[in-house]
């Protein structure tokens, strides 16, 4: 009578540290391009610039900033074209900061599904991660114009970093991935940290060199800046692509040891709260 | 060798009343504090049973409580009861969308569950996306979906409208998409809460028999949440009531059923002492206390009423509903009697009694509703509801083969040569 059975799903109130079924994600791969399908296609539905959205943000945003920092508070750029300068930054902090700000409420915005159906719920911020890649990626493409054209005019000159670009973009998921989803897990029950990550990420773009460069840190300073996981990263892209910009092995090892660390706390913390986030929300 | 495909142990869930506010975060310092010491939570003790009309003093609420059950494959199991009895609370931990506090559930093979139809549309995203997007939220590979859009597209009936967005679609249309998506997810165990109250009957009959044939067919096992008792009773052949967070029963359908009705209708009268002009101050049917009424004596309802002078001319009616709410019967006062000479004193009671013959009604249970109107007018002064339970009492008739109907007359029939 004693026999073992194979039960293929058990359901059990709590379960360990790291409980996370890699199979199970896996097999809902489908879902996670279908998610990023419906980001991409349905965000600018019924507007007449359509996908050109993706574009007028951070060109606007650049426009603005070379005015304010550049020509009004004449905040150094290490020497470079305003205008270029300030779009690497915007363009690769924009990524981050998407990718925070809306993996950040995976659980309040999806509150009907999630109440509805099961699946692996990291399909939803794993989806954010790559819709938002995609449209960075056309962003990017702005960028490149506009650099070709510094570029062909001898003012920009790239370096070896650039090779980089792959490594810091999946260090950039990672992190905000990371902080998106253990924002997202807390508000479930704590929602005062909504308020606190609206403008948090404002001022840690401050607290980034996205208007300014590394260098131009005052000396007793530039240590606390170091902490931040994104600053070298921002760095790396503008000492590929600019030429001009600190890139340091330890600080980038750093940023991508920071990744890692900051993605499994996530996911751990993430996985507990999934099960049973529908009572607390 | 046991077919056994899904085994409930021990299962409960708390849940916590009120807001979830500014006790929080000190309940949860508590717990963890509690969990650092490797004792018990500290809340889990508390809590009182589940039963939404009382009020309690404690925070926490038992929504299930030392639930067992099993279901064998290829079974259908009905679950009924009351609203807030656990019914969804269970099935949402069947569906993996919440966990238990205590207890387990072990399931073999895939589970579907359909606690709303079309969950996950998107608005923007036409009949055909969505047809995607809903199969793989609901576990489909998309190859599957690839090899079942014609049939689903066929089943749902809005072939028509698949490249427009679902926006633009009815509600009915979406419930159909929705369903037929769910219908053609295939899994071994399928998870069905009450989805089909939108779709028109048509449509409803339709999900009824591909739920039947696929229980049948194809040997898969179906959990069914309804309030529509008859298509409990058509499809299920097993069926637990759930009754404030426990299974008080469990077995055969049609003994489930009649024990959820009785519970539900234990009252053959109304009463109103508040009658201040016009109303009805009571009605009944047999003595107080009767949970059947005999299906072989005429049924006598005894109605008191009080009617104004003002109203020169009232009527009275009787109307019997069945279980599902459609009108069987409707019987005047003004067809029978004269009453519109009658002189009305004020605040006299008035008391009226309709006779319905024996062997009218089925085995079943009936809701009466006595209705008081202005004839002039048209307007309804008051009415009255309570519900008779026909039991197989001082009736000599065979019964056996008389399930569906809800009337069954006793006719004058003659053998002619």
């Amino acid at each position: 009578m004693a026999k073992q059975e194979n039960w293929s799903t058990v359901i059990r109130p709590h379960s360990g540290i790291f409980d996370i079924d890699f199979q199970e994600i896996w097999k809902y791969r489908d879902l996670l391009w279908l998610f990023v399908k419906r980001d991409i296609t349905t965000v600018y539905k019924q507007t007449v610039l359509g996908p050109l959205w993706f574009i007028v943000r951070p060109v606007l945003t650049t426009l603005m900033f070379t005015f304010v920092f550049g020509k009004m508070a004449k905040v150094s750029t290490d020497g470079l074209p305003h205008i270029v300068f300030y779009l690497s930054g915007v363009t690769f902090w924009g990524y981050f900061s998407e990718c925070l700000n809306k993996t950040s409420n995976t659980f309040t915005k999806n509150q009907g599904l999630f109440g509805k159906v099961y699946f692996p719920r990291i399909i939803v911020p794993g989806s954010i991660i790559f819709s938002t890649f995609i449209k960075f990626l056309i962003q990017v493409s702005i960028f490149l114009i506009v650099w070709s054209f510094y570029f062909s005019k001898g003012q920009v000159s790239p370096s070896w970093q650039i090779a980089l670009f792959p490594v810091v973009i999946c260090f950039m998921a990672m992190t905000s991935l990371g902080f998106g989803i253990i924002f997202s897990s807390l508000t479930t029950k704590y929602r005062d940290l909504r308020f606190l990550l609206g403008f948090g990420v404002q001022l840690w773009m401050y607290g980034t060199p996205v208007i300014y460069p590394l260098s131009a840190i005052p000396k007793e300073y530039v240590d606390i800046v170091k902490w931040n996981p994104i600053a070298p990263l921002i760095e790396t892209m503008r000492a590929g692509f600019l030429g001009k910009g600190s890139f340091d092995w330890n600080m980038f090892v750093y940023s991508g040891i920071f990744a890692v660390v900051i993605m499994a706390i996530g996911i751990v913390i993430f996985s507990r709260v999934e099960k049973n986030f529908m009572d607390t929300v | 060798m046991s077919d056994t495909v899904i085994k409930v142990e021990n299962l409960s869930k708390q849940y916590r009343l009120g807001l979830v506010g500014t006790g929080t975060l000190s309940h949860d310092l508590n717990r963890f504090w509690a969990r650092v010491r490797g004792k018990e939570d500290p809340y889990s003790k508390i809590g009182d049973v589940n039963d939404r009309t009382t009020k309690t003093d404690s925070d926490y609420v038992w929504a299930l409580k030392d639930i067992n059950f099993e279901v064998k494959k290829g079974e259908v199991l009905g679950i009924i009861g009351k609203n807030g009895a656990g019914k969804s609370t269970l099935l949402k931990i069947l569906s993996r969308v919440t966990t238990p506090t205590t207890g387990s559930v072990r399931m073999k093979g895939r589970v579907g569950s359909l606690l709303e139809v079309g969950t996950g549309f998107h608005p923007e995203l036409t009949g055909r996306e969505n047809v995607y997007l809903n199969g793989a939220i609901l576990g489909m590979r998309k190859w599957e979906i690839d090899k079942k859009l014609d049939e689903i597209v066929d089943f749902s009936g809005v072939e028509k409208y698949l490249d427009t967005p679902v926006k633009r679609y009815s509600s009915g249309m979406k419930v159909r998409l929705g369903f037929a998506v769910a219908a053609h997810l295939e899994p071994e165990i399928l998870i069905v809460d009450e989805v089909l109250a939108v779709g028109d009957s048509d449509f409803q009959t339709k999900c009824l028999g591909k739920m039947e044939d696929v229980s049948k067919n194809h040997g898969r096992t179906i959990l069914f949440v309804s309030h529509n008792l008859p298509s409990i009773t058509s499809l299920c052949s097993r069926a637990l009531l759930v009754d404030r967070g426990v299974i008080t029963l469990s077995g055969d359908t049609s003994t489930v059923i009649a024990d959820y009705l009785i519970g539900n209708t234990r009252k053959n009268r109304y009463s109103n002492l508040d009658v201040k002009d016009n109303g009805i101050l009571s009605c009944s049917v047999g003595t107080e206390g009767d949970v059947y009424t005999p299906v072989g004596l005429p049924t006598v309802v005894d109605i008191s009423f009080k009617v104004e002078k003002s109203i020169k001319d009232f009527g009275l009616a009787l109307i019997v509903t069945n279980e599902n709410g459609s009108q069987l019967l409707s019987s005047e006062i003004n067809d029978c009697l004269n009453i519109k000479d009658l002189n009305l004193e004020h605040g006299k009671v008035l008391n009226a009694r309709v006779t319905i013959p024996s062997h009218f009604f089925n085995l079943k249970c009936y809701k009466f509703r006595i209705s008081l109107g202005d004839n002039l007018s048209g307007s309804i002064l008051d009415s009255a509801e309570f519900q008779v339970n026909y039991s197989y009492k001082m009736s000599n008739l065979i019964y056996k083969h008389r399930k569906k109907a809800d009337l069954v007359p006793l006719f004058k029939w003659d053998l002619l040569d």
